[in-house]
Order: C-alpha cells, then structure tokens, then sequence
C-alpha cells in the first residue's frame, strides 16, 4: 500500500454517524441504557464523545460531568462549560479534591516525592510533575521516569525516579481517575444510563490509561481512532477552537505538562503517522523518506510504540478465570 | 561486589536478579544472555529502573540518563558489557 503523510485522513461525517449508530445501538440495545454520561475534561477526546452523545440520544438524555480537583487547571473547567453550552448540555461540577483527601492521595503522592526532594512543599509553593525523556529520536532513551519541581522562585529542578517513588507517585496519581470513575456510575446508575469512554486508540493500545480509573466505562466510541483522526472529528463537529486548539494535558499533577513529556514522547502528528506506517508494515527505509527522518530515528519510534503496547499489556487484560470443574458426581 | 567478585560473577549476578525480581522465577533465568529484554516483553520500563538501581548498587558504576538505552540495557550480555566498562575492566 501507499503511505503517504494523509495515510490517517478520514471522512469525518461518516465517521461520526458510523459512531453515533454504534452508541445507539449498543447502548440501547445491547445495554438496555436510555442515556449518557461523559466526564468532559476541556481536552479534545471529551470535546469529541459529548457532540457524538448528543447525537446519539439528544441534549436532555446526556449528563456531562467536570470532575476537577485542586491540581486541575481553571482553564479545563473553563473549556468544558464552553463544551456543553455549545452542545446544549447542562454541565454537573464535582470537585473531586474532598474524595481524593480522604482516600490520603495527595499526602501519599508527595511524600514519595519528598524522599527525592526533600524541601518540596506543595502548601508552600512548590509544584511537581513525572515526566519521560524528550529525546526518544535522538538517542533512543528507555522510558525512565523522573520528576520535575517547580520551587515556588520558579526554579526547575530535574531528578531521577527509583522504581518505589515511580509506582508510590503513580499509584497515588491514579486514584484521581478512579475516583472520576465512581462519580460517573454515580450519575450514571442513578439515572440508567451508560459511562461513555472517551480514550483513544494512542491511550487505550499504548497503555497511557488507568486500569477500573478512566478504562472503567461502558462503551468505547472513539478507541478505534489514532488522535489525529480525533482532531478531524473534532473539526467537523465544531468542538470550540480553544479546546481543538490547546496542546493535550494530562492535568494530574500540579506542574503544568503535556502528554508527549508524560508519556508519548513523540508530537502526534508525527507519532500516529510511524504507527500506522508500523502496522501496515512499512519498512523503516520508506516511513524515514515520507516523513523527512532518518531511518535509525524511525526505528527508535517503531521500537517505543511496540515496547509500550507489549508491556501494558496487563492493563487491557480481562480478569482471567478458570472454567467449571470437572463433575465427578 | 568487589573488583575480584569479578568479572565472571557479572552475568550470573544480572541473571539471578531478573529471575528473582523482575520475573518472580523459582527456576532461574530461563533464556540466553542475548535475548532481548524489551523485545521478549521480560522486562518493562519499570524493570529497567530496577535493573538500573541494581547496577549502580551491586556494581557500584554510576549510570546517567542518557546511558539508559537499549544499547546497555537490553540483554544480560549487553548489560554485562556495559558494566565492565563502567567499572573499567573491560
């Protein structure tokens, strides 16, 4: 086949009635569900799945959530209510700040961190992220961990993670998404409605989701489509400007970060054109000529994209269980 | 590990690690010393931050960031190489 830098264009009015048809029909007749909640963000995969709910069962059958807590950036609840006005929704704010104290995850989260960074005092100023390395293309790095602080002089300080801070901060971090999770079954079981998903197929493939957190959902409309196929839903759905605009967040942590210094480590033009070059099979020789890189480059992003998929496997596991026991009575 | 712990120890001592820490193994270490970590899904990132802090403990040798690759870190044979040379014995 021929790959091209518009391998991922799409005919996003198709699409979305491929999609919104698909909502309907699983959640009403496969569920037995009259409605929908989504928990809209301000960030461009939420933008997406309300429009397409509202298609699929109409502005009074759809309950759009904003579950901030007191890392979240104004500027995501600010996006959000533009969302659902523009889609004639009525948004429910749930500040998530009480639960995530009584489950300890902030004092949890940063005592993990203070064992790197002693001084890091989050009622004094200091802010703090995890991040990857940036230089994946450059020098084809492993996906190490460290954590950035922000001291409250504006001063970054860059540290190395060990394995137990790296799982103590993530573990933490993650009840936030879990608790997002259990306030839309809130809504939506006390209404009979479905919890949409909203992750797309660079969270859900490469593992950059929370197991029974944002993975814990009903149906998942939109998992199907790289990014940049989101962007071009978006477009067609008139999602606002500022949302189709703003550079993915993660919004976790209390430091400003963008997902590609999370996790992806690649812009997602540039991903989502290697990985769908990798799964039709494209030598690394043809990908470097289309896309302007060097071979070795292309190589270091085919080998990340694969090595993500593989090791977070786990997460996209169902519960393994046995079958009946043999009878012998 | 002393210096006269030595060289020949430096794999068997990566094996055991992995056997027992990374692939909770009761049987030892159960592929060739080249077989690609990463790639044969033994070991994920967080395994790689291990082996790190084992390397660094174990060997003593410093590891910077930018040493943290494929290159060093993705078989046992790579990893021990990469370990003598720190060490400067190789």
């Amino acid at each position: 086949m021929q790959f091209t830098k518009n391998s991922l264009k799409i005919d996003a009015a198709l699409e979305t009635d491929r999609i919104v048809k698909f909502i309907q029909q699983t959640v009403r007749q496969g569920m037995r569900r009259a409605g929908a909640v989504v928990g809209i963000s301000g960030g461009i995969d939420s933008a997406v799945v309300l429009p397409l709910a509202v298609r699929a069962f109409g502005p009074e059958r759809v309950v759009a959530v904003m579950m901030p807590d007191k890392d979240s950036d104004t500027l995501s609840e600010r996006l959000a209510r533009e969302l659902a006005a523009k889609y004639g929704v009525k948004p429910i704010l749930e500040n998530i700040t009480g639960a995530l104290e009584g489950f300890d995850c902030y004092r949890r989260r940063d005592d993990a961190i203070r064992r790197v960074y002693p001084e890091f005092d989050d009622a004094k100023g200091y802010k703090a992220k995890i991040t990857l390395p940036d230089d994946l293309l450059e020098s084809g790095t492993l996906n190490i961990f460290s954590v950035v602080i922000i001291t409250p002089d504006g001063k970054t300080v860059t540290l190395p993670l060990g394995p137990k801070e790296t799982l103590e901060i993530v573990a933490a971090s993650n009840l936030k998404q879990r608790s997002r999770m259990s306030t839309l079954y809130l809504h939506a079981e006390s209404r009979q409605y479905a919890v949409i998903g909203t992750a797309n197929k660079n969270e859900h493939a490469q593992g950059f989701f929370v197991k029974y957190g944002d993975g814990g959902v009903d149906i998942q409309p939109i998992v199907h489509l790289f990014k940049s196929q989101i962007y071009q839903l978006a477009k067609h759905l008139e999602v606002p400007e500022g949302i189709q605009k703003r550079t993915p967040t993660t919004d976790t942590y209390s430091a400003p970060q963008d997902q590609k210094e999370f996790f992806y480590r690649l812009s997602f033009e540039t991903m989502d054109l290697l990985w769908f070059a990798l799964e039709r099979k494209i030598s690394a020789a043809e990908a470097s000529t289309v896309m302007g890189m060097t071979e070795v480059q292309v190589e270091r992003a085919y080998d990340d994209i694969i090595r993500k998929q593989r090791t977070t496997n786990y997460l996209r596991m169902v519960p393994p269980e046995l079958s009946a026991p043999e009878i012998i009575g | 590990m002393s210096n006269t712990t030595d060289n020949q120890q430096v794999e068997k001592l990566i094996r055991d690690f992995i056997a027992v820490n990374l692939l909770y193994s009761t049987d030892g270490f159960p592929h060739k010393d080249d077989t690609s970590l990463l790639k044969e899904g033994i070991i994920d990132s967080l395994g790689v931050v291990e082996l790190m802090e084992f390397a660094q403990k174990e060997f003593g040798v410093k590891v910077e960031p930018l040493e943290v690759t494929p290159d060093n870190f993705d078989s046992v044979t790579k990893l021990g190489v990469f370990i003598r040379r720190k060490r400067g014995t190789l």
